[in-house]
């Protein structure tokens, strides 16, 4: 093939690679991260996008008894909703997951509570009480002392005992 | 029976030849004409299809009168009211609901929009589209806002796809056959024709960074639902849906836009998209590495499961469906596989000892249902149907016995509505009794 056909043949498959492109009608208004900050909840599992903000497991504990009691029971050990304190052994395929047997990263526990909880009021927490929180419901399972504070640069370090037990299924996929 | 008199009566009988144990016949037989099928499976106890007593036929009254006016949006007859959806928690209390499609009493490929399936973990929102906005932005070089009307402007694609939940099945898990229905064990899988706007498009629009591995997808619902998709995927054959067999998605199932990711777990395919974050890594968020990660027996646990890998079930008989009386019978059910196209179902009426290869109605999608088709003569003596099927990726369908060899079973038996683990595509038994009474049982 002369380098001329390779050129011409090269542009075509670069023009079948793109034609979705071609044809779209490019309707996105540019955006600036600044206005998205608002809806940008995403965590990451290294704390990339943890807030500013702190809070210890004393404030947490006052904030557990007005909001959080109801549904998860006394001292987070569960209620008409799962326990967010204490869990047994995974020695069954049913065995009832809970933060400390079974989560593998702290930062999960940030972003689900300030995304989904309390459950009849999702996203009215402020950043300093969702780390509050955070920091109550890890000493109580005695995964920090009692006066550790959790904030964006602690809360990623916080071990978690069941983080090394899980198996990717396809990694082909990714 | 009429298959003998078949036949003395000279004509060839090789379409009617047994291909396998208690009674499979070649599928010929179904196109055969002059075979009175003993026929249809039923809830109720009427009499005897094929001993009704000869009567003079006159009209009844519906046909000697104008009908009813139409409705601007039509509901099915009132004699199908009992085709509904099973809730699991049907008051709202704070907890997931389900709504479970009833396969027993469906017959295609497509599920009716009102009879798909859906999970929703904080209730279905109620979303204005004029106002909704999906923003794609992270690792891109200039973040985007859509509006439904923009979107509606961009190029269409429409194909069939299946979405199941990563718990459907999970009953079969448990270490006894749970005694319930295919809506039950089987309810959370359901088919549409989707049409939307391929996410490619739109990722390529925002000049999303080549070395980006991850995109994290999230929801305007309460619990704003937020799930790690690979780029991978992302770029294959990812949609952004807008239409559900024709019409707007409903709201059960992500009004007014909802993420396809065809052959992935449900849960993945984020309904009420509003955010689409281009990452470097994964979020590890609360469905991906807690809900939807399988405990395995040595207490280690699954995670990126991603595929809703090959499956089939039987739902004509099934629980419920009882069988009046000994004679020809078509088995049916649904096959599908998150990783590709069927090529083969086989069906076995002897707990699987014998099998034969059943009618595949066509056209046959990739990661759509196919429905599969089989002739069987019940001679009324008990018996175990099973189905298996294969995909085009070469991925064939395990034996319980082989899931449970790796996946393990429960050390209590479960409970209907309950989710003892997750991704459970392994064979399901009808057993059935002299009685014609067909029941769960393991094989
Ligand atoms: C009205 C009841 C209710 C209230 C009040 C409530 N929750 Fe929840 N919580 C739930 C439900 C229901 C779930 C399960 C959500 C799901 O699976 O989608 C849940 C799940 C959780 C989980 C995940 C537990 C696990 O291991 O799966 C955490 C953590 C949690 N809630 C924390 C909190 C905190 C902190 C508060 C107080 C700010 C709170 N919840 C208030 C109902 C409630």
């Amino acid at each position: 093939m002369s380098t001329r056909r390779i050129a011409a043949a090269a542009l075509l498959f670069t023009l079948a690679a793109n034609s979705s492109l071609a044809e779209s009608p490019r309707l996105g208004k540019s955006i600036t991260e600044v206005e998205i900050a608002a809806w940008d909840l995403s965590i990451l599992g290294d704390g990339t996008g943890l807030p500013s903000g702190s809070g210890t497991a004393a404030e947490g504990a006052a904030i557990y008894a007005q909001k959080c009691v109801a549904c998860h029971g006394e001292g987070g050990k569960g209620g008409n909703n799962g326990a967010v304190v204490g869990g047994g052994p995974l020695d069954r395929i049913e065995a009832t997951k809970t933060i400390v047997n079974f989560w593998g990263y702290p930062t999960t526990v940030f972003d689900f509570i300030r995304r989904a909880m309390p459950w009849q009021q999702p996203r009215t927490l402020s950043n300093d009480e969702v780390y509050a929180l955070v920091a109550f419901i890890f000493a109580q399972n005695k995964l920090i002392g009692e006066k550790d504070a959790m904030n964006a640069q602690t809360l990623p370090k916080v071990k978690m005992p069941n983080r090394d037990n899980f198996i990717v299924r396809f990694p082909k996929e990714i | 029976m009429r298959i003998f008199k078949r036949r003395n009566s000279g004509e060839k009988h090789s379409t009617l030849q047994p291909v396998a144990g208690n009674g499979l016949l070649d599928r010929r037989a179904l196109l055969g004409r002059g075979i009175a099928f003993a026929g249809a499976m039923s809830a109720g106890g009427a009499a005897s299809l094929t001993g009704a007593a000869a009567e003079p036929l006159k009209d009844e009254q519906w046909s000697l009168e104008p009908g009813e006016v139409l409705s601007p949006y039509q509901q099915p007859s009132k004699f199908e009211k009992k085709v509904t959806r099973i809730l699991s928690n049907p008051r709202g209390e704070p907890r997931t609901q389900h709504a479970r499609t009833p396969h027993h009493m469906l017959n295609g490929t497509i599920t009716p929009n009102g009879l798909h399936f859906t999970i929703s973990h904080q209730g279905n929102p109620d979303i204005d589209p004029d106002k909704h906005k999906l923003i794609i932005h992270g690792m891109v070089k200039q973040p985007l806002a859509f509006t439904l009307d923009s979107l509606s402007r961009y190029p269409m694609v429409t194909r069939a796809a299946f979405v199941e939940c990563g718990g459907n099945s999970s009953l079969l898990f448990s270490k006894e056959p749970v005694q319930t229905d295919v809506q039950n064990l089987h309810g959370l899988v359901s088919c549409a024709e989707w049409t939307g706007v391929k996410l490619s498009v739109l990722l390529e629009e925002a000049g999303f960074d080549k070395n980006a591995k991850w995109m994290i997808a999230e929801g305007a619902d309460a619990p704003a639902v937020s799930r790690s998709v690979p780029m991978k995927k992302a770029l294959d054959d990812a949609m952004i849906a807008l239409y559900q067999n024709g019409e707007r998605l409903m709201p059960g199932n992500g009004y007014p836009v909802r993420l396809l990711l065809p052959g992935y777990e449900g849960n993945m395919q984020v309904k009420y998209l509003r955010r689409l974050k281009v990452v470097n890594q994964p979020s590890m968020s609360y469905y991906e590495t807690r809900t939807y990660s399988p405990v395995l027996p040595n207490g280690k646990a699954y995670r990126f499961f991603f595929l809703q890998e090959v499956k089939s079930f039987i739902t004509h008989p099934s629980p419920g469906l009882m069988l009046k009386e000994p004679g020809l019978y078509e088995i049916s059910g649904i096959a599908y596989s998150g990783t590709g196209r069927i090529t083969k179902v086989m069906v076995s009426a002897d707990g699987g000892k014998s099998w034969a290869k059943a009618a595949l109605q066509a056209p046959v999608l990739s990661k759509a249902f196919t429905l599969f088709r089989m002739a069987w003569r019940w001679n009324g003596s008990p018996a175990v149907l099973q189905s298996r099927a294969w995909d085009d990726a070469g991925n064939v369908q395990p034996t319980r016995a082989e899931v449970v060899a790796t996946r393990g079973e429960t050390k209590t038996v479960a409970r209907v509505g309950g989710f003892p683990s997750q991704h459970y595509n392994g064979i399901t038994s009808w057993g059935i009794a002299g009685s014609g009474e067909v029941k769960h049982v393991y094989a």
